[in-house]
Parts: C-alpha cells; structure tokens; sequence
C-alpha cells in the first residue's frame, strides 16, 4: 500500500511542479482556450496510439505538437477567428479519437483511462517521463523567464526589442502540449485544464511578482494532489474528479479573499 | 545620417487608403511633433515607422535601415495602456523589458541601474514595487515612457505619450522629452507640444503637411486660439 501511494506522490510532485510553471505562464498568457483546445484535442493522438498498436505517450506527443503549431498559427495570424477555430479544433481532435477507436477492437475500456486518468496507477517509466518533462520547464522557465513575462504583457514591444516572438509563442504552445502529455496517465485529458489553471489563479491573489505565483501555485497544486490521492485511496474513488472538487473548492475560497 | 526618411508612402489596410503620398525627413536629434484628427493616420504612420506595418508602397528608412532591421533603436510608447493589467508583474519589471535583447537572457547589474535612473527621472522610483494592476493610468503611462527610456534609443517613438497625464506631469514630461538629446516622434492632441521646441510639424490627416517649426514663429506668449492654429497647419497653401 505505501508503496502505491509513495509512488503517487512521488507523481504529484513533480506533476505539481510542471503545474507551477506551465499553469502560470497559460493563466498570464490568457491561453485557458487553446490548452483545453490541445488537452481535448490530443484525443486524437491516443486513439492513433491505440489503432496502430504503438505507444499512446509518443503517438500523442506527436499529435498534441502538431495541434500546438496549428493554433500557434492560428493565433498569431488568425486573431479573428481565434475563438471559433480554438472550437473546432477541440471537436476535430476528439472525432478523429473515437473514430480511430471505433476501428479498433477491444480498446475501449483503455481509452476511458486516458480520459480521467489516474494517479494510483502510475509506474516508474511514467515517473521518469514527467521528471524529464520537469527538467525541460524548469530550464525553460529560468532562461527564458524575463522574456515570457514580457511576453504576456506587451508582445509588440517585446518583437521590437528583436526576439522572435513567434517562435516564443510556439515554444510556449510545445511546452504546453508536452506537460498535457505527461499528465495525461496521472489525470487524464478531460480534467487538465482545471487542474492546471485553477493552482495559479489562485496563486496569482497572494503574489506581486511572477516568480511567485509560479512557486506558489506548485505548492498549492501540491496540496490539491496529495490531499485527493490520500481521500481516494482510503474511500476507493477516482483520485482526478476528487483533486477537482478540492482545487475547485479551494478556488472558491480564494475568491472570498477579495471582498 | 538621415534618422527617418520616408518616401512616398502609400498604405491601405483594405480598399481604403489611410496614408497617401507621405514623405518625410528627420535628421539625427530632430525632434518631430505630428498632430491631427482622430482616425487621420498617425498611430498607422507610428506602426509603419516601427515596423509592425509594411507599406503598400513608398520607402521608409531609419537610419539607413528598413524599419523591422531598426527596431533596436528605437524606443516606443504605445498609445493604449490597456494591455493585460491583470498579471502577477511589478513596475520594476516592465522598465527592464527595454533592456531585453537578442541573445541576452538575464538582466546585469548595469541594466537595473539604468532602469532605476529612468524610473527616478520619470518619478516613480517609489512605486517600483508595485502591481501594476494598482497603478493609476497616469502612472502606467510613466511606466512606458520609463521603460522606452531604458531602451537607451536613438530614436524615441511616443503615440499620445501624456493622454492620460495631468497638467503638471504633462508639462514634466515635455520638459523631459525637450531635453533629450535623441531623435524623438511625438503624437500629440495637445497643442501644447507645437510650443516647444520642436524642428517639425507633421499635420496628417490620410495626406501628411510638414512644417518646419523654426519658420512657423508660432507666438509663444500670446493669446492664441487651437482651432485657428491647427487650420492654419493644415491650410495646403500656407506658402512655408
Ligand atoms: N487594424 C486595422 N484594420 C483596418 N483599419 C484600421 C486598423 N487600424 C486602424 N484602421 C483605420 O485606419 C485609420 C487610421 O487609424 P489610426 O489609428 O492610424 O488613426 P490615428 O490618427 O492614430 O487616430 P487617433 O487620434 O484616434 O489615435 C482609421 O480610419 C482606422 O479606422
Ligand atoms: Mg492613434
């Protein structure tokens, strides 16, 4: 039993690392929309995965990277669409899943796991990936954090200081789709977006200054974790709606904070 | 060196023309003031100058360079201050953004006292540690004009630098601008910036009228009506 539950810890914490950077910079950067787009989306990838028989995590990485590049340009050239298309390419990611699914037999079950997820079950090779997948954000966020902080507050200013913002932009996209990747054994496609936005919404009430809301959100995504892996063990239910119900009350607290 | 040299200059967002025929020359430390009536042009000349626009025709260069091989000398105040307010960022961070470069990934030392000195000229040294989502918006507009400042920019692009300004910082910050030894391109709807010292006027309005201010001998200490004064800079046959 520890050992379960070491494991998912273990998980948690660094799935609550990646939450810290990633979840901030989609909160300052208003990218709520187009993760969910990507997040659903990547559907696709793991009903590919499944059809061909290959590995879902690589098959999804792939397809989650090319969702970004797309609503990378979809946003950058295409800002009056923006909304629509965000929607469509939600749909269309998650059509091409089931209709990949439908074509292959005996799957489905499997296919519901990635939806929701679950963070008792992950193994070692999971954990390896979301530590490699935390390295990359950690050295990202260092090198590149005077730049995407600039970025969600004056993009044009900063392509004037001569960096090419849109191949920031689509960094930010590909880091995104990674960390969705990563996570999506752990807690699944359906419940990301809360999990990753909800911890720095909150966070970013308490903070002045960047580098804090994204150490705090870790630890307050942390919390949110731990405590539904706990109550989900011991009452034998689905651990990602639990860390939901408790991030989502937690954000509703925090929003009496104002008044 | 020409600073700015525009050459007949043509651009259209779709069908309409918004700029026609604009030429332009600015030499090294001029400073240009450009007037003229909501939806004339002049944020769009600004977007081409800086470029963010390409002409539809006509050339434009800054020192020598197409404007998008110019952009790091130019320092720019943009004239919405409504960008997202609503992120975990403080004052002091916004100013060293004009210490961003190519290839450079952390500021130095040497970038944060320049951005303390910009903040102390501007006077909001005191509220570096602040959220800007607690500022007032005269108090952003400090802000952008501090963190151009810390561009340390030959040139200085400033669209309605001081809309939201009072009259005191108003004057302030014209005092300031009048100081800089730079090349520096004001928007103004106020014309209190013709009485400055100013070595040209550009009145745009779809077509642009240049001025050269020294000839205008714009009365400094009379009484003088804005109406008649701004007619009389965009009178096509004023002989100047
Ligand atoms: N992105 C755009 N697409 C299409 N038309 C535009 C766009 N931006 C501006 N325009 C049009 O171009 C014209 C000039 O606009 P511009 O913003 O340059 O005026 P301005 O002189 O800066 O006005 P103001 O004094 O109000 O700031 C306006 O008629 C405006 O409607
Ligand atoms: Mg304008």
């Amino acid at each position: 039993m520890w050992d379960l539950i070491n494991t998912s810890i273990y998980a948690g914490i660094l799935l609550s690392i990646a939450i810290g950077i990633i979840g901030s910079l989609i909160v300052v950067n208003k990218a709520t929309s187009i993760t969910g787009s990507i997040a659903h989306g990547s559907f696709g990838g793991i009903g590919i995965g499944l059809y061909l028989g290959v590995s879902v995590i690589v098959s999804t990485l792939f397809f989650t990277i090319l969702l970004a590049i797309v609503l990378g340009v979809v946003s950058l050239y295409f800002q009056d669409r923006k909304d629509s298309l965000i929607g469509v390419i939600w749909a269309l990611g998650m059509s091409v899943g089931i209709i990949f699914l439908n074509l292959t037999s005996g799957y489905q079950a499997d296919a519901l796991s990635y939806l929701f997820g679950n963070i008792l079950l992950v193994g070692d090779s999971d954990l390896k990936f979301m530590a490699i997948t935390d390295l990359v954000l950690i050295f990202s966020i260092v090198f590149l954090y005077n730049r995407f902080l600039a970025m969600s507050y004056d993009i044009e200013f900063l392509r004037l200081r001569g960096i090419n913002v849109s191949l920031l932009y689509f960094y930010f996209l590909i880091l995104t789709s990674i960390t969705i990747v990563m996570s999506v054994r752990a807690i699944g496609i359906i419940l990301i977006l809360a999990l990753f936005t909800i911890p720095p919404l909150i966070a970013e009430k308490f903070t002045k200054k960047f580098y804090q809301t994204i150490i705090l959100s870790s630890i307050i995504a942390f919390i949110f974790i731990a405590s539904g892996i706990l109550i989900s063990y011991y009452y034998d239910l689905s651990p990602t709606p639990i860390i939901v119900l408790i991030a989502s009350f937690g954000l509703f607290l925090s929003m009496l904070k104002r008044s | 060196m020409k600073a700015v040299e525009v050459k007949h200059l043509y651009f259209r967002y779709s069908r309409e023309w918004i700029l026609e025929d604009v030429s332009l020359e600015l030499e090294d430390k001029e400073f240009l003031a450009i007037i003229g009536p909501n939806g004339g042009g002049k944020t769009t000349f600004l977007r081409i100058l800086l470029g963010f626009l390409k002409p539809t025709k006509g050339e434009v260069k800054i020192y020598n360079k197409p404007p998008n091989k110019a952009s790091y000398l130019i320092g720019y105040v943009p004239q919405y201050t409504t960008f997202s307010t609503d992120i975990p960022i403080v004052v002091e961070d916004i100013v060293l953004q004009g210490r961003l470069r190519k290839g450079k990934f952390f500021y130095t030392k040497e970038d944060k006292k320049i951005a303390y000195e910009k903040m102390e000229i501007l006077g909001i040294l005191h509220l570096k540690d602040k959220k800007i989502k607690n500022l007032s918006g005269g108090e952003r507009q400090k802000v952008l004009i501090a963190r151009a400042l810390s561009v340390e920019p030959k040139i200085l692009i400033m669209d309605e630098p001081t809309s939201a300004i009072d009259i005191k910082g108003q004057n302030e910050i014209l005092n300031l601008i009048e100081s800089l030894e730079l090349t520096r391109i004001v928007v103004s709807h106020d014309v209190k910036i013709l009485f400055r010292k100013v070595d040209k006027i550009a009145y745009i309005n779809k077509r642009a009228i240049i001025h050269e201010a020294p000839q205008l001998n714009i009365p400094k200490d009379r009484h003088f009506c804005e109406v008649e004064l701004i007619d009389f800079l965009k009178g096509e046959e004023c002989g100047i």
